[in-house]
């Protein structure tokens, strides 16, 4: 059986946020523009939180890349009336958007906010509407979405491996973050196969999972050196 | 004196119907005034629908506002009726008998709006039938571990209960508006609603069976409601909502604003159909005392569940109960604990506070009270989520508003359009009561209405008719 995972190097991340432009342009994120954003309504799946340390000038400042955290047991399934989120065999919290009634239950109860939600119908002037990617379906207005591990990128993966008749190898398949990070401190693969880049990842003494306290077992672990572990306010 | 409070069942009858048979000015403006609140309510929810949810202030992370908040407050303004009248039923509250009716209409009207208002908060409300298990081609079920599908199930049953219950005790009434309307389509409205009322000995047997059996069931259904209401927030894993005293609470809190407006509605009635003789004094007194009591309680309650967080020192909770208690909520945090527990307490406590006026004004503080209540509930947890990155905030926009106040438009102008075509106080338990009044001993309440009934006797429009 395989579990998606994915591995972040925070000793790693510079905090240049080329996963969360790589990842509005795979998967058709609308922008929502300067008003709206300072609303609170921008879309992104990932976002890189901030967090400063110390008194100036004596300042340092971390980066978490935060996105679903695909957990195996996820708060935000059993609260969905309508059975538009749920967990698929392959560990994944997938998003049925044509099931979803835009309660946002899911969303209350995420313990890492990373839900985001369409609050308007998405619009894509031209000439944005010709960089759309086919593989991923534009949302309508009032429905939830999240980070979903580019489901189209491990089905695309799987696909090919069928064709030349062969298992997905590790590394096959690469999130849109994943290959544009330019520091590589994120890796994807299959947490359930022992030699798969991830795991080896997952076992260092510098993993942790975010909140892990709250037992949600997410499927994202953060490799970090330091003491510093979650943002404590 | 017994003689004098013991008017004739027909001149009983022309007294109370007699004022349905006329124009009323007022009820005619109000009807006008709320229609128009109405509208406005129609017109913002079409406003939303044709430009997306967006128009709303909710935003990331506070995805829940208003609309759940006037969720909440109205399903606890329909415990004014249903629950007490049939706790009032159950336990044979002679006072009851003017009340029962506007009360149980309170409960239907309430939960009519209080149920829209999650389908207002939807994101795509024109599939909010997914939410109901219903037969489909693709053999889908809704999600029953999801507590939204248990207010479904709760409302629905709820809703239906309270028709029930507010539609047996009028059949004998809608018989009696039957027989007294001229041959035409106000007859046949009547006629239909009395479903060939004889008034046989066997219909009444069945009909004080029904309302016996109704009455208590009823009760845990009412109860059931709130507690499903208060596990929307308590089942979640949300700091400053996970609580096991949440069902308690909600249905405490619940009880507590349907008393409220139970005192206000009393208060009105009494002084505008001339109820003194059945709503006493004493009877102010008394509900008074349940009144201050359900304020203790709610205070209790509130004191257990910031008390039990605080003491914890749960970084999480205690970020909550800071904006609460110090932060960006405190203003509306002790607003709510004066118009709650400190005025109730310090007005009610005195047998002159428990009057109707300054019962009636106490109510309608609890009313703004026990609304903040559900806002303090529903916006600070939600704006203080556990990754400190996220921490936002939550402005209503004016189609939230327009919504709001709309929707006690909504209200007002079912609640006029009841009390124009049917009888707001049940001629027949009235008639009753009367007779009750008469047979009974003759100290206590008979000698004491006496006086009161002759000064009710001269009302204008009785025997109109």
């Amino acid at each position: 059986m395989t579990r998606w995972g994915m591995a972040i190097d925070l000793d790693r991340c510079t905090g240049c946020e080329a996963c969360v432009v790589a990842c509005a342009a795979e998967n058709n994120i609308q922008t929502v523009g300067e008003e709206q954003a300072r609303e609170g309504r921008a879309m992104h799946w990932l976002r890189i939180e901030r967090y400063y340390e110390g008194e100036f000038p004596n300042v340092r400042t971390r980066f978490m890349p935060v996105l679903c955290q695909q957990c195996g047991a996820a708060p935000c399934e059993p609260v969905c009336p309508v059975y538009a989120t749920y967990r698929n065999p392959e560990g994944l919290n997938a998003m049925v958007y044509s099931r979803c009634i835009g309660t946002r239950f899911c969303a209350n109860n995420c313990p890492y906010t990373v839900r985001v939600f369409n609050w308007f119908d998405a619009e894509f002037p031209a000439p944005l509407d010709s960089q759309l990617n086919p593989d991923v379906s534009v949302r309508p207005g009032g429905v939830m979405e999240k980070c979903t591990f580019c489901v189209q990128r491990i089905q695309a993966g799987k696909d090919e491996a069928a064709q030349e008749d062969r298992e997905v190898a590790d590394g096959d398949i690469r999130t849109a973050c994943q290959q544009s990070c330019p520091t590589k401190a994120i890796t994807f693969g299959d947490l359930e196969d022992p030699d798969s880049g991830v795991s080896k990842w997952a076992e260092s003494p510098r993993a942790f999972s975010l909140l892990g306290d709250l037992d949600t077992r997410p499927g994202v672990v953060y490799l970090s050196g330091s003491e510093w572990r979650e943002p404590a306010e | 004196m017994t003689a004098e409070s013991q008017p004739s069942a027909a001149a009983l009858d022309g007294q109370l119907l007699g004022r349905l048979d006329r124009r009323r000015p007022g009820l005619l403006v109000g009807s006008l005034a709320s229609g128009a609140l109405a509208l406005v309510f129609i017109y913002c929810w079409g406003y939303q629908i044709a430009n997306g949810i967006g128009v709303t202030g909710i935003n990331r992370p506070v995805f829940w506002g208003f609309y759940i908040i006037n969720f909440v407050f109205w399903i606890g303004i329909s415990h004014a009726g249903t629950l007490i009248s049939a706790i009032l039923r159950v336990t044979k509250a002679e006072w009851r008998r003017p009340v029962t009716r506007s009360a149980e209409a309170i409960t239907l009207f309430a939960l009519a709006i209080g149920g829209l208002f999650p389908l207002i908060h939807l994101g795509r409300v024109a599939i909010f039938y997914y939410m109901i298990p219903y037969p489909n081609s693709r053999m889908l079920w809704p999600n029953f571990r999801s507590p939204l599908v248990w207010d479904i199930a709760a409302i629905t049953t709820y809703i239906i209960g309270s028709a029930l219950y507010l539609f047996l005790p009028l059949i004998p009434d809608a018989a009696v508006m039957r027989d007294r309307a001229a041959a035409g389509l106000k007859k046949r409205f009547y006629a239909v609603l009395a479903l060939g009322w004889r008034g046989t000995a066997q219909q009444w047997h069945s009909l004080e069976w029904g309302i016996r059996i109704l009455a208590v069931v009823i009760i845990p259904v009412a109860v059931s409601v709130h507690t499903i209401v208060s596990w929307d927030f308590a089942m979640t894993q949300t700091p400053g909502w996970k609580s096991t005293i949440f069902g308690p609470y909600f249905v405490v809190g619940a009880i507590f604003s349907g008393i409220a407006v139970l005192m206000i509605a009393m208060a009105l009635l009494r002084r505008g159909l001339a109820l003194e003789r059945f709503l006493t004094d004493r009877v102010f007194n008394n509900l008074g005392l349940l009144f201050v009591t359900m304020s203790l309680v709610w205070g209790y309650f509130t004191f257990a569940e910031h008390l039990t967080v605080w003491y914890s020192g749960d970084l999480f909770e205690k970020n909550v109960h800071h904006v609460l208690l110090h932060g960006d909520f405190a203003v509306p945090f002790w607003t709510m604990v004066v118009v709650n527990l400190v005025i109730p307490v310090a007005v009610l406590s005195f047998p002159r506070g428990r009057r109707p006026l300054p019962t009636a004004l106490v109510g309608c503080g609890v009313l703004v009270g026990m609304w903040l209540e559900r806002f303090l509930i529903v916006v600070p947890a939600l704006s203080t989520p556990r990754l400190a990155y996220s921490i936002g905030d939550y402005m209503p926009s004016w189609v939230e508003l327009g919504i709001m106040i709309g929707a006690v438009g909504v209200f007002a102008c079912l609640y006029f359009t009841f009390t124009q075509l049917l009888p707001i106080v049940s001629v027949w338990e009235m008639r009753e009561g009367w007779r009750h009044a008469g047979s009974g001993g003759e100290s206590g309440q008979p000698s004491e209405a006496a006086p009161t009934s002759a000064a009710a006797s001269p009302v204008p429009g009785g025997g109109a008719a």
